[in-house]
């Protein structure tokens, strides 16, 4: 039986999640990482994505969060999330409306800098919602 | 001396004013439980923001090349004032002392020959403002229509500053908004958010074994991480001004109405007692011209 460590998901709104979980799966920036017990301290910034808790064996929780860090030190894991969304609870029209907000900033971009990071966010969205669709959710 | 109709008729006029400030009140008792709730709500987001900033900006700290949004422009010439209010009224003295401090402030930078810049949000603080510093205000954002200030409501004001700073359209911002206490006391605070004012990580603190800000590994590297950072912590510190200021605001207001029903009862007392006496007075000077009628005959 794998050890538990606390895990907290936080939006600017409320604390959506708290507890104690086995594994979670995080979007960062540069990759996918797990993270279980005792892992090295690192703060890692987000890229748009799916979050997933294994609280336990048999429990797996998925939640779509965007922009924001995780915290990670060897007893807690804190995941700071702009939004954070679980994904049951995703429609088709949020996720529309994800798009076109990216679309827009990459319009709105005014110099090469902000348009190239703003054009890399669109791409990973629509990789995510693509993915999210294949499942059935949206 | 009023006739008794017009007594009447005032005391009418001040019990129906008296339901309506006792309503207000309930509303913000209401309200302020709400507004105080997503104050609490939005506190761990924020907490963990400081800590983890504090932590990146003393491993940087004396870095070349650190953010603007860290170590400012360099200059201090230009001031941003972004002045939150309410967009209603009766609340006693919420949104003036808001704005007594804000103008203090433009009214000090002005004297040491800086330029002033106001950003309003909320229309009350407009309306007081534009009576002195008319041509110094460059944008009002009202949340007239907004019945809970969301985290959205927030970024949107971090990006019309984040942007006005990028045009470098000023050097250093500071939100001036109603820190809640409690009901009955607000404090109007100033805060500096840009460049961003960090707290210290304690000595003590980061020398011992538990002190985690040494040991982090940072993905990608500690500068980019800050730079994705600093503006979204603009937002956040937006946003917890927004909270405490709705909060602030009921609060103000709750007290303001408590105030204003216990004047109204007051004020009836008075009024009834004022009635009652003219009425007896009044029979009493009837009765006096019968008795002296009967007599004279």
């Amino acid at each position: 039986m794998a050890e538990s460590f606390r895990f907290e998901l936080v939006s600017p709104e409320r604390l959506v999640m708290s507890g104690d979980v086995r594994q979670v799966d995080v979007p960062g920036a540069e990759g996918d990482f797990g993270v279980l017990v005792n892992h090295a301290p690192m703060i890692s910034t987000l890229r748009p994505g799916v979050l997933v808790v294994f609280s336990d064996e048999r429990q797996r929780q998925e939640v779509f969060v965007r922009g924001g860090f995780a915290e990670v030190r060897p007893d807690l894991l804190t995941v700071l999330a702009e939004q954070a969304v679980p994904v049951e609870e995703i429609d088709a029209e949020t996720l529309n409306q994800e798009i076109q907000n990216a679309e827009e900033d990459v319009e709105d971009a005014k110099d090469h800098d902000t348009r190239e990071k703003a054009e890399r966010q669109l791409a990973q969205l629509r990789e995510v919602v693509a993915a999210l669709r294949a499942a059935g959710h949206g | 001396m009023a006739s008794l109709k017009d007594l009447r008729n005032r005391i009418a006029s001040v019990k129906a004013t008296q339901k309506i400030t006792k309503a207000m009140q309930m509303v913000a008792a209401a309200k302020l439980r709400r507004a105080q709730a997503a104050a609490e709500s939005a506190r761990p987001y924020a907490e963990r923001m400081d800590e983890v900033l504090a932590g990146l900006a003393a491993s940087l700290r004396g870095a070349e090349g650190a953010p603007p949004l860290m170590v400012g422009t360099g200059k201090d010439e230009v001031h941003l004032l972004i002045v939150a209010t309410a967009d209603r009224g009766l609340c006693g003295a919420f949104n003036s002392s808001i704005v007594r401090l804000a103008r203090e402030h433009a009214q000090r930078l002005l004297a040491d020959g800086k330029e002033v810049k106001i950003l309003c949000v909320g229309r009350k603080g407009f309306d007081q403002l534009r009576r002195t510093h008319r041509e110094r205000i460059i944008d009002t954002i009202s949340l007239r229509d907004v019945k809970q200030v969301g985290f959205s409501n927030a970024k949107e004001i971090a990006e019309k500053v984040l942007g006005l700073f990028e045009e470098e359209a000023f050097d250093v911002a500071t939100v001036f908004y109603a820190r809640f206490r409690s009901v009955v006391s607000q404090i109007p605070t100033a805060q500096q958010i840009i460049p961003a004012q960090i707290p210290d990580v304690v000595e003590g603190e980061e020398q011992a074994s538990s002190g985690p800000t040494a040991l982090y590994e940072y993905e990608p590297d500690e500068y980019e991480i800050l730079e994705e950072l600093l503006p979204r912590n603009i937002a956040v510190q937006i946003f917890r001004a927004l909270l405490e200021n709705a909060a602030s605001e009921q609060g103000a207001r709750m007290s303001a109405m408590d105030n204003a029903t216990r004047n109204a009862g007051e004020m009836i007392d008075k009024l009834t007692l004022t009635y009652n006496r003219t009425r007896q007075a009044q029979i009493t000077k009837e009765l006096i011209e019968i008795i002296s009628g009967a007599e004279a005959l």
